[in-house]
């Protein structure tokens, strides 16, 4: 049975096509790959499956039966559900709150607390989700919070469920965790329709993948009839190649001399301990280690985002230990943060504010006083160009970007100022493989350029590729080197757990 | 485009709200036994009735444009300035002050007025502004105790230093006011003063403030995305200090021009003026757009002055008079015509991107 069936939907936002005539066909029972670039209009095609935007063009039918979804409500009473890119959580709540939130089931006036966390901890026992029902949501980690929008949808009784990118902001342990929900998911009958970035995932999880690209539906394909390279060619539209082109590195003087570091997290706590780390211009050192392992302080402490408790940090031979972050950029910094809602971009700015958030108060931008929005325009229009920003045009604000063409924003800003250290957090994070493939380049370029490149990041494919040398971090030191050419991901393995092995200590 | 030809319809639909509201008002007034034509009439008349009565109105909104300009742009940088009234009553003290105790040449003598008026309003706002930067105290427990400080310190400085142990100071100085003869007769001895066109150059001053200056982009930075300001290597602190001290020199120059042009003495005030929390309603009315401040000003300010004309000439009693203003307002600010409009061509066309 067709569970899901979208014909011909057509969705602009003013005179951008963001989908065009676009057939969908979802069978019950199957887990369903969306695939297509950043910007392609997987989330827009989505939305409209929940009701969020009505489109111009089209017809739905769920289970076989014609609909007009007009809004979340009725999506609900549909059985679908969906699980957002971007989670949409209250904070303060509990996750039995968050749960009945907008479903209270009230007996005269009373919600029954008790009960409601009764039938959470039921249903997440049921599909082996492993939620806290009485948990904060502000204290738990991303991977449970996903699930809390898992289970909100379940609790509706939804049997239609949409995973909006929900591997990107997991670590490899908790998208394991994630695959095996979703098998369970589907014995119990549910049927799931699953964008993701990563051919992988789609490759060992899905029955059937259907491709987008620039709003326009490419195909639908059997898994077991396509690979890797052919799903990578369909969504982009050429060949991708998924080896680096790269020269040996070239190390020259020393740029970032990190010594005897140490930092505390924001509750206080010892994150970064005692921690030695020493970057060359020429050479792209990769940090590998599993999530809080003191990553995020390190970056913030060089950044002049945390202040460092003891320890120093040199950059360009100049000491920038606890200095303001405006001072520690101009020293020569360029940072891509890990997170791009909060640091990286003021969403409610247009493409073209964001562009110059570095960079807004120096020539030619301004003249010390006034901004120069003119010259501000044609650079943004320079670097959205370069840098294959789909935007519908430099003044929409940061906010209607896809999640991947917001990344490449910040990426162009960073990138195009040419600093000497450059800092790339989780640069890829939700990114689609030709743009993985274009920053992997430019993070090489940047290097070969005679600068130098910090890799942090959660991927390990993507530290062993790119970087020149691998350091691996574990409770807030560099626990070994390891050389990216000859390293095994099992060696890796074992030094982010904690273990010495062969010659792991300070290369 | 899309831009232009939504802030046209965004002035219709508003104008329709206006209608609607009226409606509804008339029908409020049908039902406590009033005669809504009658008092729309005493309405319109009041505010586009004769120059003296035109006049009075432009006076009325001239200081809800500065209240609601000071609000709005403390808005921008995340700040809830709910200290315009304390900053305002220290503009107008602090105008008093030179009014009365300095002699200097006519327009030298104004001059100097406003700009110290300007100042202690800044000064004013300055010490929440340290406390929110430093201390992390929020802005809006500070900016009602500075409010009563104001009006208490005012009222003391009247009764035991501007004058001797009475309830208002004598008239300021004539080198000091800011009326002009052309004005009053141009709208037949109304007092319309010089700060109409001073409280125009504020919202041109708020707008380029805003939109073309650094200052403005990191102010606006700092209001939607703190962190990201950060970053950046803004000093979100410092912006914090600069807004508050922007939005309380505006307050004070609001309050200078209130005592140089329209009552020309300070007297002892019971109770704060109130027009600070009108610039509240004003600047989110105005959302938060110069422009825009200036439009719900007229709105607020030709209901105000209108309103004492309803009373008299239809009278209507002033409880009635404010749930018809209320009711308007209402449907402006929720600007249902556009909300309907809107679901329609929706089911039509979809919604539009820059919606
Ligand atoms: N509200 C909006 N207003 C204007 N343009 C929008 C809006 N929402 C989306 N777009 C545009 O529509 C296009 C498709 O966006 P969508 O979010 O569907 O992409 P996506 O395929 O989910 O990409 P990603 O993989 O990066 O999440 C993008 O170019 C985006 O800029
Ligand atoms: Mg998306």
């Amino acid at each position: 049975m067709n569970v899901v069936e979208m014909r011909g939907i057509t969705k602009c936002f003013g005179s951008f096509t963001a989908n065009d005539n676009i057939n969908l066909v979802v069978k019950k029972g199957e887990i369903h790959a969306l695939l297509g670039e950043n910007g392609a209009g997987k989330s827009t095609l989505m939305n409209i499956l929940f009701g969020l935007y009505q489109p111009e063009l089209g017809k739905i039918f769920i289970k076989e039966k014609e609909v007009a979804i007009t809004g979340p409500t009725m999506a609900n009473e549909l059985g679908i559900g969906m699980v957002h890119q971007h989670f949409m959580l209250v904070q303060p709540f509990t996750v039995t709150e968050n749960i009945i939130l907008g479903d209270e089931r009230a007996s005269s006036g009373m919600i029954d607390y008790k009960k409601a966390e009764r039938e959470v901890q039921a249903l997440s026992d049921q599909y082996g989700l492993q939620v806290d029902p009485r948990a904060v949501v502000a204290d738990i980690g991303v991977g449970m919070q996903q699930r809390v929008e898992i289970l909100k949808t379940l609790y509706r009784g939804a049997d239609i469920l949409i995973f909006d990118e929900p591997t990107a902001v997991l670590t490899p342990q908790e998208i394991d965790e994630l695959t095996e929900i979703m098998r369970k998911l589907v014995k119990e009958g549910k049927t799931i329709i699953f964008i993701t970035h990563k051919l992988k995932e789609i490759m060992s999880t899905c029955d059937r993948c259907t491709v987008i690209r620039r709003g326009k539906m490419i195909d639908t394909v059997n898994i077991v009839e396509t690979n890797e390279n052919e799903l990578a060619s369909l969504m982009v539209g050429r060949e991708v190649s998924f080896d680096l082109d790269k020269q040996p590195a070239n190390p020259q003087e020393p740029v970032l001399k990190v010594q005897s570091l140490e930092v505390d997290d924001k509750r206080n706590n010892p994150a970064v301990r005692g921690l030695d780390l020493e970057i060359k211009a020429g050479e792209i050192v990769g940090i590998a280690g599993v999530d809080g392992n003191g990553q995020s302080e390190l970056i913030e402490a060089i950044c002049g985002l945390l202040k460092p408790k003891s320890g120093r940090v040199i950059l360009n031979n100049k000491d920038v230990t606890g200095l303001t972050p405006r001072k520690i950029t101009e020293t020569g910094l360029g940072h891509i943060p890990e997170d791009r809602h909060k640091r990286g971009l003021v969403l409610d700015f247009s493409v073209s504010e964001n562009i110059i958030l570095q960079s807004y108060y120096k020539k030619p931008f301004s003249n010390g006083f006034g901004i120069d929005y003119k010259a501000v325009g044609e650079y943004a229009n320079k670097l959205i160009q370069e840098f294959d920003v789909r935007t519908p045009d430099k003044d929409t604000p940061a906010r209607a970007l896809s999640g991947g063409n917001q990344q490449k924003a910040i990426i162009a800003r960073e990138v195009d100022r040419n600093p000497s250290l450059l800092i790339a957090a989780q640069p890829t994070r939700g990114l689609d493989v030709g743009a993985i493939e274009f920053i992997h380049n430019r993070l090489i370029q940047h290097r070969d350029t005679g600068n130098a490149v910090l890799l942090v990041s959660l991927e390990l494919e993507e530290v062993l590729k790119v970087s020149d040398r691998v350091a691996v971090i574990y409770e807030g030191k560099i626990q070994g080197w390891v050389d990216p050419k000859t390293a095994t991901e099992e060696e890796l393995g074992l030094l982010m757990a904690g273990s010495k092995v062969k010659g792991g200590t300070s290369q | 485009m899309i831009g232009k030809l939504n802030r046209n319809s965004t002035l219709i639909s508003s104008l329709i709200s206006i209608v609607l509201g009226m409606l509804v008002g008339a029908i409020a007034m049908l039902l406590s036994g009033y005669d809504p034509i009658a008092a729309y009439g005493a309405l319109f008349g009041s505010i586009f009735g004769s120059a003296s009565d035109m006049g009075e109105t432009l006076r009325t909104i001239t200081p809800l444009i500065f209240a609601g300009l000071s609000v709005a742009l403390a808005f921008r940088t995340g700040l809830f300035n709910i200290g315009v009234e304390g900053q305002l009553v220290i503009g107008g003290l602090a105008a008093a002050f030179v009014g009365l105790k300095l002699d200097l040449p006519p327009v030298l003598h104004a001059i100097v007025a406003l700009v110290v008026g300007t100042l202690a309003g800044a000064i004013w706002a300055l010490i929440p502004g340290l406390l929110k930067a430093i201390r992390g105290v929020h802005e809006v427990i500070v900016c009602i105790m500075m409010n009563w400080i104001a009006l208490f310190l005012s009222n003391y400085m009247v009764g035991k230093v501007l004058s001797n142990n009475s309830d208002s100071t004598e008239k300021i100085h004539p080198s000091a006011s800011i009326r002009v003869d052309f004005l009053t007769d141009l709208f037949d001895g109304a007092r319309v003063h010089l700060g109409l066109i001073l409280a125009i150059l504020a919202a041109i001053f708020v707008y380029v403030l805003l939109f073309k200056t650094k200052l403005g982009y990191e102010l606006r930075a700092v209001g939607l995305n703190p962190s990201a300001s950060e970053y950046a290597g803004m000093s979100v602190k410092r912006n914090i200090i600069i807004s508050m001290m922007i939005s309380g020199g505006i307050a004070g120059l609001a309050g200078a021009v209130e005592l140089l042009g329209t009552n020309e003495y300070l007297s002892i005030n019971a109770s704060l003026p109130g027009t600070g929390f009108d610039g509240i309603a004003v600047a989110l009315l105005g959302a938060n757009t110069p422009m825009g401040v200036v439009l719900s000003s007229m709105l607020f300010g030709g209901l105000f002055n209108g309103g004492n004309n309803m009373q008299y000439v239809a009278g209507v009693p002033f409880e009635v008079i404010r749930i018809v203003f209320a009711t308007i307002i209402l449907f402006v600010a929720a600007n249902i015509v556009k909300q309907v409009g809107n679901r329609k061509s929706r089911k039509k066309k979809g919604e539009n991107a820059g919606a």
